[in-house]
């Protein structure tokens, strides 16, 4: 009993060894997306605390990242999401595609797809309300007409 | 003693239960990704079949009409699993159509079409492989917004297939999608068994 706590104990402090890379910038880009349509300020702020951690260049990092297995399934997620939607390089996305970017953002978030339950659990205000979401989801129908 | 005992205890649990999760994790994607294995075997068995159907007339046909027509009998065969409502069988033609969108060759295109047609691959690709990995619904969702690449990519390449051009009015809050056929008879790939017949055809391609 003692042995496999200690064979365990040693694992878990192994594991804090193993390097992540971070999903950070300074510059905020042209082709970013808030910096492009210039959103109105309540739409801004719930891009920035419900969207911008997973799908930019910009993660604000919680308290946990630094401690595995957490770290490796947040760098997961993050590369993830900034595969699937980055708002840092939204500029860069043909006309096209910026379309059905913005027209899955729309689905999920409409269908409480997104964000992420597992993320707005932690993320208390990330959490987005109905008024929030009808405020969101009008703007970016808006910008989704002018593409 | 007991004490530090259950402390200890309390610890394993918690170390056991994050490995358990992080292992779990994984094994989600080894699955994954035999399953893409699986379907790019398949997909080589369905090219070996469309190039054995085309090699009789490859001569005749333009090297690249004959890439949108392998894309096209593809595309109609997702349209009919997502009539069928056949999930199952959609995403095995997402992953057919991601894979041949990936392989497009677009050289023979002046600049400008080849810059259209990097565009609309590229959306196109995306699209075909969400359907490879999601439930009806959505994949009916990314379908929408495939049907109206694959209808662009024929307005640049052309085909030598015949198809007409339907229409369903519903589809996306009532904003309406359109979807490609072969058939000039209404069956709806967006609401399947729901309203198979709801629909109109709006020109022949």
């Amino acid at each position: 009993m003692k042995i496999i706590a200690i064979v365990a104990l040693v694992a878990l402090i192994g594991i804090q060894f193993i390097p992540t890379t971070r999903n950070q910038s300074d510059v905020v880009p042209v082709t970013d997306f808030i910096a492009t349509y210039n959103p109105p300020k309540e739409v801004e702020s719930m891009l920035r605390t419900s969207c911008y951690d997973c799908h930019s260049n910009n993660t604000k990092y919680p308290w946990y990242n630094k401690i595995q297995p957490l770290a490796m399934l947040l760098e997961d997620h993050i590369k993830h999401g900034s595969e699937e939607l980055n708002f840092s390089e939204f500029g860069d996305y043909s006309d096209r595609r910026k379309k059905s970017k913005l027209k899955s953002f729309i689905r999920q978030v409409e269908q409480d797809e997104m964000p992420l339950e597992s993320y707005t659990l932690i993320h208390r205000d990330a959490k987005i309300s109905k008024s929030e979401k009808k405020l969101v989801l009008n703007w970016i129908n808006k910008v989704l007409d002018s593409i | 003693m007991k004490k530090s005992k259950s402390i200890l205890g309390v610890m394993l649990l918690a170390i056991i239960a994050f490995t358990l999760t992080s292992c779990r994790d994984s094994k989600k994607e080894d699955d994954h990704e035999m399953d893409q294995d699986d379907m790019e075997m398949e997909h080589d068995n369905m090219e070996m079949n469309n190039s054995s159907m085309n090699s009789s007339d490859n001569m005749a046909i333009d090297q690249d009409k004959s890439a949108t027509d392998i894309i096209i009998v593809n595309y109609l065969e997702l349209k009919n699993a997502l009539v069928a409502d056949n999930t199952e069988e959609a995403k095995t033609f997402g992953a057919v159509l991601a894979n041949l969108f990936a392989e497009f060759d677009k050289s023979a295109y002046s600049s400008e079409q080849n810059k259209e047609l990097t565009d609309i691959i590229e959306d196109a690709k995306e699209h075909a492989e969400h359907i490879a990995e999601n439930t009806i619904d959505h994949q009916r969702e990314h379908f929408e917004i495939l049907s109206k690449d694959v209808a662009d990519l024929i307005a640049i390449t052309g085909t030598s297939k015949k198809l007409f051009q339907a229409y369903c009015p519903m589809f996306n809050d009532g904003k309406g999608a359109i979807w490609l056929s072969e058939f000039k008879e209404i069956k709806n790939p967006y609401y399947g068994s729901k309203m198979l017949t709801c629909g109109t055809v709006q020109k022949e391609i």
